[in-house]
């Protein structure tokens, strides 16, 4: 029972990692409808961004407290990052915005390879070991079970953007703005709303968010390297198409299906009689059950294609 | 319409840096002029077991440029023709196959990983050139024909060694964790089951994970349950490194014993001290005090400005092989070639003295070392 337990705990907390990059994808496809395949590659740069500015401030970084040191690289890289996300939309997305959205979908890919071959290139091929921005220690208390430091903060953290970001969509004036777009562009740009403007800042949020998710990432696993994006990026997407794609909370509950389901199937392999090694194959199975029974994910809505 | 130009201008001109980015990398040409002998290599130089290619492309070069600095060989200069595989799986097979099509290199070294080694020999085969594998310990490799060479140990003997070390101490229950893969990962773990399961030990748990990897908790739950003595982690360093910090996480205070896929100083970066106190068996260890060994670390150290771990001394000894054989052949030619180096006996390597027998691989002692503050310490010999 203990083991289960464990087991469940372990999952879940991989799932609010993936929970938090499939928030990325689901906002901007609940704004711009088309899925920014580079998500997983920004999460890698928030990674490295965490890296970067905790070498370049290692002295001043190592008097403060630690949950002060995590908050000043956490919040530097989202801000690298949300810049990042802003550009890649004006460079490549935005000149592409009134062609069909196949095009946009393939240039998103391009960009994804783009980054991680530059990111080859600048960073190097190989893992770095990522500093411990967390203290490296257990939550004593809990009898059998083991929970890390950084598994806590993961969820804190987590659950923190998350409110955050539920504020921002439902309560301020962009985030109105946002709602109005991805019900109808046209509609919002004639009533005044800048959609320019709106579409910059989500992806700047989006990116944020990544970044946020690829520092934490890296402190539950150190070891950094320019494709660790690529599988919590697919994984994540999986997500948010589980959940809903373009609904906030369905993502998150997206993400935390998958961690899981993913850990479970781990887990249990060998009692199952299944490798391991199909943990992902049981994660897609699971999604497409799904899909073939609500179509628009477990929280989507049902949308018609309008004519 | 504006924005679109703008933005076509900035991609253009990240095209033309990043052109000119890789442009600079590729360098020498082809075509063997007839005073070169072309020695191909391929390598990992990026990617998820860099570390190794890296260190072993080290240690081939400096062989090389060692004979070139002494007057070649034959009256020729060589010249090593270096290609990355990214550490990836069918890679290491297109790289081999434009060294020999293109570079018509004479021999190919290379590589250190038997999975990627698996892919070159067919090549090298077919195409009757000799191949030398530094440091691929799985068996199938040197079966793939009679071209295809090795100068370390394989891993029947790594894993009899680890199996007999654990015995030794005491430890009777292990757990196993695989990387399902790479061939190198499936045939220690098999070859150390067989061994210790034979001599009274009980495999635990096993379990299995895929390079690349990173979360091994749920693995290691399921391992923990078993209250195994030692856990077996037959993979390479990168993961091994991740799983032995979240198998402290999660209380396990086990031991972890691997084969030589552990030495890079990335392990001990990743792991940190979670680490300390697990054993691995390695081809040699650069604490060895004979002056033969000293004076390549001491030659290594002044060039690279690090220790040579053993793929740099296995790359080293694989090209020294070549060279010698190289030498008594009086030719190029692959068959005369293959048979001198086949005919290889007590070559004086750094990793020890090299024989290789009928089936191509050499015959060597293993050492056993831990990691103690962050360094790999050696503890003792076992001879094959």
């Amino acid at each position: 029972m203990d083991q289960f337990v464990q087991q469940l705990l372990n999952g879940l907390f991989l799932g609010a990692i993936y929970a938090l990059i499939a928030l990325g994808y689901t906002m901007v496809y609940g704004v711009l409808r088309f899925i920014n395949f580079a998500h997983g590659d920004v999460f890698m740069l928030g990674a490295f961004g965490g890296l970067y500015v905790h070498k370049a401030l290692a002295p001043l970084l190592n008097a403060l407290p630690w949950p002060l040191a995590l908050a000043v690289v956490m919040l530097a890289s989202m801000a690298i990052c949300a810049a990042l996300g802003i550009a890649i939309e004006y460079f490549a997305y935005r000149p592409l915005r009134t062609r069909p959205r196949l095009n946009v979908l393939i240039t998103a890919i391009g960009v994804s390879l783009f980054i991680e071959y530059t990111g080859q290139l600048v960073f190097g091929a190989t893992q770095q070991p990522f500093p411990a921005l967390i203290p490296r220690q257990n939550i004593s208390g809990l009898g059998g079970l083991t929970v890390t430091m950084t598994q806590v903060i993961v969820v804190v953290v987590t659950t923190a953007l998350l409110i955050g970001l539920r504020y921002i969509v439902m309560r301020t004036r962009l985030g109105l703005a946002m709602r109005a777009l991805s019900l109808n562009p046209t509609a919002a740009a004639l009533m005044g709303v800048n959609t320019s403007v709106v579409i910059s800042f989500t992806f700047g949020l989006g990116s944020a968010l990544a970044a946020a998710g690829g520092i934490l990432y890296a402190s539950l696993y150190p070891s950094v390297d320019p494709f660790m994006g690529i599988q919590p990026g697919i994984k994540a997407f999986v997500a948010a198409v589980l959940g809903g794609i373009g609904n906030i909370p369905g993502a998150a509950l997206g993400g935390m299906i998958i961690g899981v389901v993913e850990t479970l199937v781990t887990g249990y392999s060998q009692k199952l009689g299944i490798p391991s090694g199909y943990k992902e194959g049981v994660a897609f199975i699971i999604l497409i059950l799904i899909l073939l029974f609500k179509p628009s994910g477990l929280l989507g809505k049902v949308e018609r294609e309008k004519v | 319409m504006q924005i679109r130009n703008r933005a076509f201008l900035l991609l253009g001109l990240f095209g033309v840096v990043t052109a000119g980015l890789t442009g600079c990398k590729k360098g020498g040409d082809a075509a063997a002029d007839a005073d070169t002998i072309v020695i191909g290599e391929v390598a990992a130089l990026t990617g998820g077991t860099a570390t190794f290619g890296q260190s072993s492309h080290a240690g081939t070069q400096m062989a090389i440029d060692e004979v070139n600095a002494a007057g070649g060989v034959l009256g020729k200069k060589i010249k090593l023709v270096t290609e990355d595989d990214q550490s990836k799986q069918g890679e290491a097979g297109i790289v081999a196959k434009k060294l020999v099509s293109r570079e018509k290199v004479v021999a190919l070294l290379g590589e250190v990983a038997s999975g990627r080694s698996l892919e070159m020999a067919p090549i090298a085969q077919k195409a009757g050139i000799p191949m030398i594998s530094p440091a691929s310990t799985n068996p199938k490799v040197t079966e793939t024909g009679d071209f295809i060479f090795r100068v370390c140990f394989i891993d029947p003997f790594q894993g009899t060694v680890m199996a007999k070390f654990a015995l030794a101490r005491g430890w009777k229950k292990v757990a196993v964790m695989t990387d399902v893969t790479q061939d190198y990962s499936v045939g220690l773990s098999q070859y150390f089951k067989e061994y210790f399961t034979k001599n009274g030990g009980t495999i635990v748990g096993e379990q299995s994970y895929a390079s690349g990897d990173k979360d091994f908790k749920a693995q290691l739950t399921s391992v923990k349950e078993g209250a195994p003595d030692a856990i077996l982690a037959s993979g390479y360093y990168n993961e091994v490194g991740l799983m032995s910090t979240q198998a402290k996480e999660l209380g396990i205070q086990a031991p972890l014993l691997g084969g030589d896929g552990w030495d890079s100083p990335s392990l001990v970066q990743v792991a940190g001290k979670s680490i300390e106190g697990s054993f691995f068996s390695n081809h040699f260890s650069n604490e060895d005090t004979a002056p033969r060994i000293q004076e390549f670390v001491t030659k290594y150290k002044a060039k690279h400005g690090t220790i040579p771990d053993a793929m740099a001394a296995l790359g080293y000894d694989s090209a020294m092989i070549l060279v010698d054989a190289i030498k008594r052949a009086g030719t190029t030619e692959g068959k005369a070639l293959r048979d001198a180096i086949a005919a290889t006996k007590d070559f004086e390597g750094i990793t020890g003295k090299i024989s290789l027998d009928a089936k191509r691989d050499a015959n060597k002692p293993a050492v056993v070392l831990t990691i103690k503050d962050g360094k790999f310490v050696y503890v003792e010999t076992v001879a094959p």
